[in-house]
């Protein structure tokens, strides 16, 4: 038996195709990406090497530091978000009939393309036919904004979608801790006289910390690596107000061609969403030993 | 007092939910109407008569090939990404070896690199062996990037295995291969089922890989499709909205079947256990 399944060849047989691809096709390209943002670069011609010229002019770049505010903007937003979800969850998990299918409506939006939902979110916010605006007059608001052509507004606006898409997915998560704490745990605690927001707060909620710092987790990272729906709405505009760290190294490398640039920004991107996972991991990590999620 | 809130409650939930179908409840109704309604009218209203020709037009305008592109490369990523995630988290549940838990460790921290810190990189090594503009880039790097979550969810399930059946296999004179072909795969096919679907919705949805690497319209899938035909269409709101409709719609008939698979395949993908 043990000779069988630890046989050197086997093993390497198993594990090698999708080994080989994870190298080849994200951790070296990761690697180069800090290389490659060593050099001067058009995408086609030769690399000619300037030290870290690129790091430097990054540093300096204001277009770029926006980028990374906006992004950060993004995540607490997200963070945030997970407060009504978890509220909503509360509600749906406390044996609401048609709980099962109002959580599969809650999740459909995320299982559509970003670029889909995008288009769908620019038509809901057109200035003059959209549903959003077309609202907003049938209730008598006479000149409602143009959401998305708006600086100080659009950042907002593309919050909305990203919202709206990623309801479900957390309700359902929350949803799903909450009904795996024991029916006993509760009851116990209905006899001994507590009302239904001590059972949520004193018994439930502590119950899914665990499950709560995961997601807090994905939210995080998940929105500094936003591109799809951004890049597709708004394009970072108008005017770099909605750009965020992947949109604006898209833009560098594929609009203006300097991939030299564009792969330092990659790089960075990357150094920051790793610090950033580390720090909320510490954070978020107590002492006692968690429950392995 | 308490029916109220309950009452309340229920509102509220609700209220989410038509949040939640509203605008594509709305996407749906003006993909059927002309400008002239869409324009003219309350975005509210329902079509005179429903301008089915708008699909004509959007299918006309390339989205069949984008489909048809979407649905084959879609598949050719799946077949392998989820035949090596099964071989890999087989590789790595089952057999012992020394650097088994780094190397699981190397596919877990691949949830959480953001893809875009390896696009330039790997547009030049596509581009060094000519694979620019040619599928095999698009499905190579949905398998590459889809292979961690897939054993996140595989995970989970190779775990519960007993191991009993694989000692009575071998003792049996089973091959490693056999035991795997005959005996793992078939007793995985529930939670193989998932990462099938789980993969299919996100291949379908994929952007970025596409947009980047293929520039013939003849490549396109429907994600990048869908942004030409917008920017050719820009004030026909109707063929766009069938351009929209036309490429939610697989998605929406795969949750009408699987929707509790999906829910499953959803929350393991995020959370293990």
């Amino acid at each position: 038996m043990n000779k069988v399944m630890s046989n050197k060849w086997m093993i390497t047989l198993y594990i090698l195709p999708a080994l080989l691809l994870l190298l080849i096709l994200i951790y070296i390209p990761l690697v180069l990406s800090a290389y490659y943002g060593l050099m001067e670069w058009d995408g086609i011609g030769n690399m000619k090497f300037i030290g870290v010229g690129n790091f430097i002019t990054a540093i300096q770049d204001m277009k770029f530091w926006s980028s990374v505010y906006h992004s950060f903007l993004l995540a607490l937003f997200s963070a945030l978000s997970l407060l009504a979800y978890l509220g909503i969850s509360l509600i749906l998990a406390s044996n609401i009939k048609g709980s099962d299918i109002l959580r599969k409506i809650y999740l459909i939006p995320m299982l559509l393309s970003s670029v889909a939902i995008a288009q769908l979110w620019i038509k809901v916010y057109n200035p003059t036919n959209g549903l959003l605006n077309s609202f907003l007059m049938a209730i008598g608001i006479d000149n409602p904004p143009a959401w998305l052509a708006e600086p100080s507004i659009v950042l907002y606006a593309i919050f909305i979608p990203i919202l709206w898409q990623y309801a479900g997915f957390y309700i359902l998560i929350y949803y799903a801790a909450l009904k795996n704490i024991p029916e006993s745990l509760v009851e116990a605690a209905r006899i001994d006289g507590a009302s239904p927001w001590q059972v949520a707060f004193k018994i439930k909620l502590p119950l899914i910390k665990g499950v709560f710092k995961v997601t807090i987790v994905l939210a995080i990272v998940g929105s500094l690596k936003y591109f799809d729906l951004i890049y597709v709405m708004t394009g970072g505009g108008p005017n770099g107000a909605s750009e965020v760290m992947a949109s604006y190294m898209y833009k560098v490398a594929f609009r203006s061609y300097d991939f030299g640039y564009g792969s330092a920004i990659g790089f960075l991107l990357l150094v920051i969403t790793l610090i950033v996972t580390f720090i909320v991991r510490k954070l978020t990590v107590s002492d006692e030993k968690e429950l392995q999620y | 007092m308490r029916r109220l809130g309950y009452v309340v409650l229920y509102v509220i939930l609700i209220i989410i939910a038509i949040v939640q179908i509203f605008p594509l409840i709305w996407l749906f109704l003006f993909s059927l109407k002309d400008n002239q309604q869409i324009f003219a009218k309350s975005p509210f209203s329902l079509p005179d008569h429903p301008h089915w020709e708008n699909y004509l037009k959007a299918w006309q305008g390339n989205i069949g090939t984008y489909f048809f592109n979407s649905i084959w490369i879609s598949a050719v990523a799946i077949v392998l990404t989820v035949l090596f995630a099964s071989m890999a988290t087989f590789a790595i549940t089952r057999m012992k070896w020394k650097l088994s838990k780094l190397v699981l460790g190397l596919f877990m921290v691949g949830l959480m690199i953001p893809l875009h810190s390896a696009l330039i990189p790997l547009f030049k090594l596509y581009l060094s062996v000519n694979l620019i503009d040619n599928p095999t880039s698009v499905f190579l790097s949905y398998t590459a990037f889809h292979l961690p979550v897939t054993m996140m969810i595989l995970l989970g399930f190779y775990y519960t295995l007993p191991k009993e059946i694989e000692e009575a296999a071998i003792m049996d004179g089973c091959s490693v291969n056999l035991l795997f072909v005959r005996i793992i795969l078939p007793m995985t096919t529930s939670v193989l089922a998932t990462t099938v679907i789980i993969n299919m919705i996100y291949n379908w949805n994929e952007f970025v890989f596409v947009n980047t690497f293929i520039s013939s319209d003849k490549y396109k899938t429907l994600t990048v499709g869908i942004q030409n035909f917008v920017g050719q269409y820009q004030t026909d709101w109707g063929p766009i909205g069938a351009t929209l409709m036309i490429s939610i719609v697989p998605i929406i008939i795969l949750y009408i079947f699987f929707s509790n698979k999906i829910v499953e395949g959803m929350s393991s993908s995020a959370i293990k256990g």
